[in-house]
């Protein structure tokens, strides 16, 4: 008898109410409740029935996933018209609802404009089936090409990583079984053996000829000037589904790459770097766990370090920050588990450096970046509560005598950040309306800017909003999937292109930000708000102030203001928005903090253990850049 | 129904079934299968009420034709059969009356499904006089046979339904409580039972005791069972009993349980003593108890052979003598002379002979003495094309490599890309030239995988400018514009569920959801024929090894042998319980071999028509089929990930691979039969060594005769190697005529 109980199978029928709803749908009234109870068991059983007429269909298809024609056919079987109309090969979006007392899943049939349909251009043919064939086995042994799957699966390279003892390489074995034969009789050789066992075994990374002029011209690729090549071998190292045997290789490469060129300050060489991480990360085939102690070092280098480049003021290293905090969010995102605590140690890193008084703006930048890359949640624990006491910074360096033209630099940066990742992040929290007067008082110096950010932020929502509403109806043609599938057995071919091209191109639109922050800013009255985006389009708004304190964080109610125009030209508002959720970890601030009313300050967290909390990751941001750095394993 | 009485029809019953099929739109299949034998075995029952059942069933069906308006039908019949016109009144009403005497309520319902219903219980009585054992009969020191009256009402004998549970746990306790060697053996009981149990609560209209009882008791039940026991605990009103076809095969076939004499004399003590009656009763009328003599089998005994819709085939099921061996090769002289390079030819010579002779064992002068006479069916006689064909296989085979453990052979995937989840079935020719695809909208495409391209014959005006005495006149009928990689075929209106080459190249056979089966020509790439008589979705075809004759099973549960040049099928295969799915021809064209969702392998004889074998053991729907080249040895894989070897002579399990994770659809033996490879919905390709795996097992004449055998447990040590795609469902494997193997599927991104 099988031991093993099974979920009750005969108990599963649909709800009366659906019976209910159905029957409203059609215009009978009153079903008694007596007839719902019988209809729904009827019904239960009928579709039971046909689901598994439908298997049958599925099964003979081929396939593992039942299709609405699947059950067009089961109702041909038993002589009922098919359902029309539901064509779909994919999901049906069923739509939820619920409202006096009820709830209800339904599809939503909305009334399409035939003329809309009618003037869409026409979607592109798909693409006919072709045969195509390739080595799956020559006597025996499957070749590694990209047509057949990586020889090392990912889980096969995190046990190698995880449990080495058990991961049996052909070398190890014969030197195994070669000892066995001699040492036999010697109790010398015996001895030799246990300490053979004893020792930690050493994995061994042989290179083959083609794998080590493939890593000769990749390496070479991606940090030499031809950027045509670079995007080859980057495109390469993202879907190649080999390269887990270099993977080591890389991984030292791009770690002393970035110390060596810290120290130089070689904006451009730490950019290409930077941009392998990103290749390698991309790549669905690597396991990466095992080689983060050298990566993250080397990213949070290229976010937080003093000085990237040689000319501080012209270069865009800005750019580079944001692009490597990109990365250490995505890398938070996909490696962070319980065990490393990844995300909770970067954040406490940055937090640290950030909270010092006498970090410079650079560094400054790279921490709130960091931290904001993060999510909307790191923002709103972290950076929000803080906002008050970096505008009063950002005020003195920009009010104040003026120290350096760089500090100056540094603080506008600083401050558009602040504004840009902040602005969508109150845009969803905060209530309207948006009043000037509050936010000054919640945020000190940098309240209006943002009140004006938040204002743009919503107004972008809600077009998006419409814009999704009026866009719906595109997505009845034809799926833009199958053009994804025309690369065919390439994989990943099809999504490889974009991936190449987004990485130079948002950095490239970064280093296009108009450079005004460079121009001496007029006297004290007078703040020029951009619009975060490029271009001529963004339009400028001069706000003057006619009283100021220089002090006060707080704002004082005499000040007025003119009203806010609107700017039109879009920013980043919405990016905070269509980010999932993510899991942030709360870490305490300094009672120091001028802002304790603010719902900021919350208890030290419980979820991070304390020992793990200790063992924070030290990143030199000040001097000798990437040097001493202790590895998360 | 057994099967060992479903044997061939002649043609009016034939026709009687198609026209009960055509106008019984919505009708189930099973009446299709139930009135045959019921026909066919009244014709042979010498039992003195055979003329009144057999009038009996006529009228029943004459009542259904009137009730569809079919007054030709009715009058052909009743001229045919002799009956008057008032004498089939009466006695209808009165066979009417006495099936709502004895199903109370049924006859209220009234409507199409409950003559159905009626007719089915009609049926049924016929059948023990043909299989009802005497043996079994008198163990249970009752009548001799089961009252009419009884399987009439099939569960309409009502017990308490409180007492069930009562009756079904005491049994349980029981059993738990005998010694060990007989428990296994009489656990066998408890699925059958409880299924029965739980339909006569059901059909009593108890619904919530059978609910409860369900509850109770369907844990307890084998895994292997799930599947079922789903379809049944769904089953929850009277209503639903009409129609369903799970429930009308428990109803019209016995569970067939084999049990040593002693553990049956056992639980017969048992249930007499306690005064069970209706555990007895079911006992009696809805299980059929095989006793032989000597040791009870073991748990992992019952388990290999036990999983089928209807329990295991009955051992006389599988006595019959098959002629396994293959038919001789015709001579064909092999001409030294067409090669350029006689040197190479003439060292081939030799070794020609050789691996004929191993592979074939007919090269020999004398006949093989287990393979059926050449003419015991007509097969096509050899056209020069053919012999060419054959001549290039012989030197094909020179090259051929020897597979084995060490020598594994390549492979080469053949991806479909673009094909949408669309691809349904795909077949090689046997000299690896072509592939067709079936796809799920309703077309056939060939390629042609060599440099040579498809081209189509010219139009008849163009055929008869050409000069027909050139030597060159073959090529010279051909349209060079025409010519392309691949071409496509239309005609279907569904799905294309199954495909294959005929052996010369020159024809396609293709199934369908459309409930046809076509013949297309490759001269032209149009389609010939379409052969109708399915009416469900056909799920497989094949042609035979010699062409000419071809197979093909469906939905209806009726595998048909068809000839291409008849539009009606010569021979119907009735006895399975549920969808065939999967059909193949015996390398010497003298048997099918067909796979079903009732989890049974069959072998029929195509001579008479009869099911020669029931095979039990898999666990699911059965995907695929696969002859050994020799004939000896079968494998079948299904949707339970496993592949299970058969010796076709012996009718032994003589295997079982494990490994896959899903739907096994493709199965295929190299050219010598070394080496099984198997392909799955899994995305992998298995190789397994076969030749280890039939030596392993040794047969000695007590298991070949009680068929009980130990089953080694060494998957691992026969698996020569696992290959996975990257996403591509393996749906089809070919050996060429090198022992390359050639697979193909659907890229599926």
């Amino acid at each position: 008898m099988a031991e093993e109980r099974r979920p009750k199978q005969c108990t599963v029928v649909l709800p009366t109410e659906s019976m209910k709803a159905m029957a409203e749908s059609i215009g009978v009234g009153q079903l008694q409740e007596e007839s719902c109870a019988a209809l729904s068991e009827e019904v239960s059983y009928r579709i039971k029935d046909i689901a598994q007429d439908a298997l049958k269909f599925m099964h003979h298809g081929k396939r593992c996933k039942l299709t609405t024609s699947d059950i067009d056919h089961a109702l041909k079987l038993k002589n009922v018209e098919p359902l029309y109309g539901f064509q779909s090969q994919e999901f049906i979006p069923f739509r939820f609802a619920s409202g006096g007392g009820r709830e209800l899943h339904f599809y939503e049939e909305k009334e399409v404009d035939l003329s809309d349909i009618i003037n869409t251009p026409l979607p592109r043919v798909p693409l006919d089936v072709s045969l195509k064939a390739h080595w799956f086995s020559i006597e025996g042994v499957q070749p590694a090409i990209p047509e057949n799957p990586p020889p090392a699966p990912k889980e096969q390279q995190k046990t190698e990583s995880t449990e080495p003892l058990k991961a049996v390489k052909p070398g190890q074995e014969e030197e195994g079984a070669i000892q066995k034969g001699q040492g036999a009789t010697s109790a010398e050789a015996k001895g030799k053996k246990d300490g053979l066992m004893r020792m930690k075994p050493r994995s061994t990374h042989e290179l083959s000829v083609e794998q080590q002029l493939y890593y000769k011209e990749i390496t070479e690729a991606c940090v030499g000037s031809c950027e045509a090549k670079r995007a080859e071998a980057l495109q390469s190292i993202a879907t190649d589904p080999g390269l887990y045997q270099m993977l080591p290789r890389f991984s030292t490469f791009i770690s002393e790459g970035v110390r060596v060129n810290v120290v130089q300050n070689n904006l451009a060489l730490l950019i290409y770097l930077m941009r392998m991480v990103k290749a390698l990360m991309d790549n669905p085939t690597l396991y990466l766990e095992k080689y983060l102690h050298e990566l993250i070092p080397a990213v949070v280098t290229c976010i937080v370090s003093k000085q990237l480049c040689l000319r501080p003021d012209v270069d865009n290293h800005w750019a580079l920050r944001d692009f490597a905090a990109r990365l250490m969010a995505q890398s938070c995102k996909t490696f962070s588990t319980t065990t490393n605590n990844i995300q909770s140690r970067i954040t406490k890193t940055f937090t640290k450096s950030w909270l010092d008084d006498k970090t410079q703006w650079t560094t400054r930048y790279g921490c709130i970046a960091g931290l904001s890359e993060l999510g909307p949640d790191v923002i709103k624990t972290l950076i929000l509560p803080r906002l008050t006491v970096e505008g009063a910074r950002i005020k003195a360096v920009s009010d104040g005598p003026v120290v350096s033209n760089i500090d100056k630099i540094g603080a506008d940066h600083v401050q558009s950040l602040l504004l840009k990742h902040c602005a969508s992040v109150i845009a969803k929290a905060r209530p309207l309306p948006d009043n000037v007067e509050q936010y000054r008082a919640d945020y000190g110096y940098l309240g209006p800017m943002l009140c004006s950010h938040v204002v743009k932020a919503r107004a972008q929502a809600a077009l998006q909003a419409q814009q999704v509403n009026r866009t719906t109806l595109t997505i009845t043609q034809p799926r833009p999937t199958l053009t994804v599938s025309q690369s065919g057995i390439g994989g990943s071919g099809g999504s490889r292109t974009p991936s190449i091209i987004k990485v130079p191109s948002s950095l490239t639109l970064m280093s296009t930000r108009p450079g005004t922050p460079t121009q001496p800013s007029p006297p004290a009255t007078k703040y020029i708000v951009m619009a975060t985006s490029s271009g001529s389009s963004s339009t400028q708004q001069v706000i003057t102030r006619t009283s100021s304190s220089v002090t006060s964080t707080v704002a004082s109610a005499t000040s007025t203001l003119q009203p806010l125009v609107k700017l039109e030209s879009g920013g980043s508002g919405g990016l905070g928005g269509s980010r999932p959720l993510q899991k942030y970890i709360v870490v305490s601030l300094p009672s120091s903090s001028s802002l304790e009313s603010k719902s900021g300050v919350l208890p030290p967290s419980s979820s991070a253990s304390p020992i793990l909390l200790e063992a924070r990751i030290k990143v030199d941001c000040s001097d000798s850049p990437g040097a001493s750095t202790q590895s998360p394993h | 129904m057994a099967a060992v009485q479903d044997g061939q029809l002649n043609l009016e019953v034939e026709k009687d079934i198609k026209t009960e099929i055509t106008n019984d739109g919505s009708g189930n299949i099973n009446a299709s299968s139930s009135s045959p034998g019921s026909t066919s075995s009244g014709g042979k029952s010498k039992s003195p009420a055979g003329s009144g059942e057999d009038q009996q069933t006529l009228l029943a069906v004459l009542q259904f034709l009137k009730r569809n308006k079919l007054t030709e039908s009715v009058d052909i019949l009743r001229r045919e059969a002799g009956l008057s016109a008032d004498a089939d009144d009466s006695p209808v009403s009165e066979s009417a009356g006495a099936g709502s005497g004895g199903v109370p309520s049924v006859g209220a319902d009234g409507g199409d499904a409950n003559s159905l219903l009626s007719r089915v219980s009609i049926a049924t009585p016929v059948a023990p006089p043909a299989t009802a054992p005497p043996k079994v009969v008198a163990a249970s020191g009752g009548e001799d046979q089961p009252d009419v009256n009884v399987v009439l009402s099939a569960y309409s004998q009502q017990g308490d339904p409180v007492l069930y549970p009562l009756y079904y746990n005491g049994l349980k306790k029981f059993i738990e409580s005998v010694l060990d060697c007989h428990r296994a053996e009489l656990s066998q009981v408890f699925y059958p039972l409880f299924v029965h149990m739980y339909l006569e609560l059901v059909y009593n209209n108890h619904e919530n005791e059978a609910k409860q009882f369900f509850e109770k008791f369907s844990g307890d039940q084998e895994c292997y069972y799930e599947e079922d026991l789903r379809i049944l605990s769904s089953m929850s009103k009277k209503e639903h009993m009409k129609g369903n076809e799970t429930m009308l095969d428990f109803r019209t076939s016995k569970f067939v349980l084999r049990i040593s004499r002693d553990s049956y004399q056992l639980l017969k003590r048992h249930l007499q003593e306690r005064q069970n009656n209706q555990i007895w009763n079911i006992i009696q009328e809805h299980l059929y108890i095989d006793i032989f003599d000597g040791m009870p089998r073991s748990k992992s005994q019952i388990d290999a052979m036990s999983g089928s819709l209807a329990g295991e085939g009955k051992r006389d099921a599988n006595k019959a003598k098959v002629f396994y061996g293959l038919l001789k090769e015709p001579e064909i002289e092999v001409p030294l002379d067409d090669e350029d390079e006689e040197a190479e030819n003439e060292e081939g010579k030799p070794k020609k002979k050789k691996p004929k002779k191993d592979s074939m064992g007919s090269k020999s002068k004398k006949q093989d003495p287990n393979a059926p006479q050449q003419t015991r069916i007509p097969l096509p006689e050899l056209k020069d094309s053919d012999k060419l064909d054959k001549i290039m296989n012989m030197k094909e085979a020179t090259k051929k490599i020897r597979l084995g453990p060490d020598n594994l052979p390549s492979i080469c995937f053949y991806s479909f890309l673009n094909a949408y989840q669309g691809l349904t079935a795909v077949d090689f020719t046997d000299d690896s030239s072509l592939i067709a695809g079936g796809f799920a909208d309703s077309t056939v495409r060939v390629w042609s995988v060599t440099p040579k391209k498809l081209r189509r014959v010219k139009s008849a005006a163009d055929l008869s400018n050409i000069d027909k005495e050139s030597d060159d006149v073959l090529e010279r009928i051909m349209d060079e514009k025409t010519a392309s990689e691949s071409k496509i075929l239309y005609g279907h209106s569904g799905p294309v569920y199954g495909i294959s080459f005929s052996p010369d190249r020159n024809y396609l056979l293709s199934s369908s959801e459309d409930g046809t089966v076509r013949l297309w020509s490759l001269q032209t790439f149009t389609c010939l024929v379409g052969y109708k008589g399915h009416n469900y979705p056909v799920w497989d075809t094949q042609f035979s090894p010699y062409g000419y004759y071809f197979i093909s099973g469906g939905h209806d549960r009726v595998a048909r042998l068809w000839a291409t040049d008849h539009y009606q099928p010569l021979r119907m295969f009735a006895g399975h319980l549920a969808d065939i799915t999967c059909t193949r021809f015996h390398p010497n064209s003298n048997y099918v071999a067909t796979g079903s969702a009732d989890r049974t392998i069959r072998l029929w004889d195509v001579l008479t028509g009869n099911c020669v074998r029931i095979l039990t053991g898999h666990k699911g729907p059965i995907h695929s089929l696969a002859f050994s080249p020799n004939g000896k040895f079968m494998a079948s894989g299904a949707t339970d990930g496993r592949v299970l070897l058969w010796d076709v002579g012996h009718g032994l399990m003589v295997g079982e691979l494990k490994g896959h994770t899903d739907t096994i659809y493709a199965l295929k033996f190299s050219r010598d039969g070394e080496i099984l490879a198997s392909g799955s919905m899994d995305n992998t390709v298995k190789l397994w060594d076969t030749l280890k795996a039939f030596d392993d097992v040794e047969l000695d004449d007590f298991t070949a005769a009680t068929g009980h055998i130990h089953l080694p447990e060494n998957s691992q040590e026969l698996l020569l190697g696992t290959y996975m795609t990257k996403s591509t469902p393996v749906i089809h494997l070919h050996f060429t005529r090198r022992n390359l193997l050639l697979a193909a599927g659907a890229y599926n991104p």
